[in-house]
């Protein structure tokens, strides 16, 4: 019995030297997605693993896929990630605990089984027959020829695709629509709260951030006619972030009196 | 060297993308190999149709990844619902109905 090894044919040297650098690398990279703590250095290792695939569809006359992995994978794919990973936090580290104990000898064990089971019937697998290669099939341009193959004898399948990319856009539209839990308060709304509520200080609106004509940045408060400053005029994220210089030090007994002025 | 290797790396992607489905609590990692395993089927897709001379596996390739961009839309608005709602991306969070 020849087993598929042997009766595939051999590929050219320098493909040769381009699998045998780029394939474990590509495995090596998986198995660090896996160990890697942080989710971002997940995607990046599986964005290098992406790329590898790409070279390899290219080496193997495959050259619209190719493109295509780079530009769908590598683009839009792992930016959509990394967007959602930004989202959620990029330092967001995952425990390596595990929660359901004994899970992870069963995974690996399973793994194990699993991943000799397909490389042992790779092996000794038999399709009784040459490798044939592309420069047939190929023979008008790997593009062209997709193109005939996908607009005849799949174009059944391309439809129902095209229904699936509208009916994933449209649920991801549904999964992000954010409903409101509490009715918006119209203007007029607004206004009688602003007249009709336990004081008039706020009718005119809240005071402007600075001291006049010493200083105008956000982060100093306003003085009040009293001297003390007026808590409403910054905004209440730099008083939380505790960015609010004290108005204090814009008075006019703390000037600077020595400087003479010009002649 | 054989074209057969090629498999042989997608059998491995495939093994390992399984196993970080199940040992990661990450979501998005969890997703990302996911992802990984529909690579190694469109690494094994693409090898099988240079070793038959025509191009159905490109084109079945070509649909898996139209696929697999669907379910990154659909799967990544998930995972924000449940982040916004839960305040956490972690699968194993997400077990209210447990308790």
């Amino acid at each position: 019995m020849i087993n598929l090894a042997t009766s595939l044919g051999q590929t050219q040297t320098p493909e040769a030297v381009m699998f045998w650098i780029l394939g474990p690398s590509a495995v090596l990279a998986a198995l660090g997605m896996l160990l890697v703590k942080k989710a971002v250095h997940s995607a990046i290792l599986l964005a290098w693993v992406m790329i590898t695939l790409a070279i390899f569809y290219i080496a193997q006359d495959a050259v619209f896929l190719g493109i295509v992995q780079i530009v769908v994978y590598t683009g839009a794919v792992m930016m959509l990630f990394l967007f959602i990973l930004m989202l959620v936090g990029v330092d967001s580290a995952d425990s390596l605990t595990e929660t359901i104990p004994g899970l992870r000898p069963i995974a690996i064990t399973a793994a194990i089984g699993f991943g000799g089971l397909l490389v042992s019937l790779l092996g000794r697998a038999t399709l009784g027959r040459q490798m044939v290669g592309l420069t047939v099939a190929n023979t008008d341009g790997n593009v062209q020829e997709l193109a005939k193959k996908l607009f005849s004898t799949y174009v059944w399948p391309f439809e129902v695709v095209s229904a699936l990319l509208i009916t994933a856009a449209l649920g991801a539209m549904v999964l992000a629509h954010h409903q409101r839990t509490i009715i918006r308060p119209t203007q007029r709304e607004q206004s009688i709260n602003r007249f009709r509520g336990d004081s008039m200080a706020s009718a005119a609106g809240l005071p402007g951030p600075g001291v006049f004509a010493r200083h105008n940045a956000v982060d100093v408060p306003a003085l009040l006619p009293d001297g003390s400053a007026a808590a409403a005029s910054i905004s209440a994220t730099l008083k939380a972030r505790g960015d609010v210089i004290d108005s204090r030090i814009f008075e006019l007994s703390e000037v600077d009196t020595s400087v003479e002025e010009e002649k | 060297m054989n074209a057969a290797n090629y498999l042989y790396v997608s059998a491995l992607l495939f093994t390992i993308g399984a196993v970080g489905v199940v040992v990661r609590r990450n979501a998005i990692v969890v997703f990302m190999c996911v992802e990984l395993m529909l690579n190694a089927a469109n690494l094994a897709f693409v090898t099988f149709s240079r070793i038959n001379g025509n191009l159905d596996g490109q084109v079945v390739a070509f649909f898996t990844m139209v696929v697999a961009a669907c379910e990154v839309v659909v799967g990544l608005a998930i995972i924000v619902t449940i982040y916004r709602s839960r305040r956490s991306a972690s699968v194993d969070d997400a077990s209210l109905l447990k308790r």
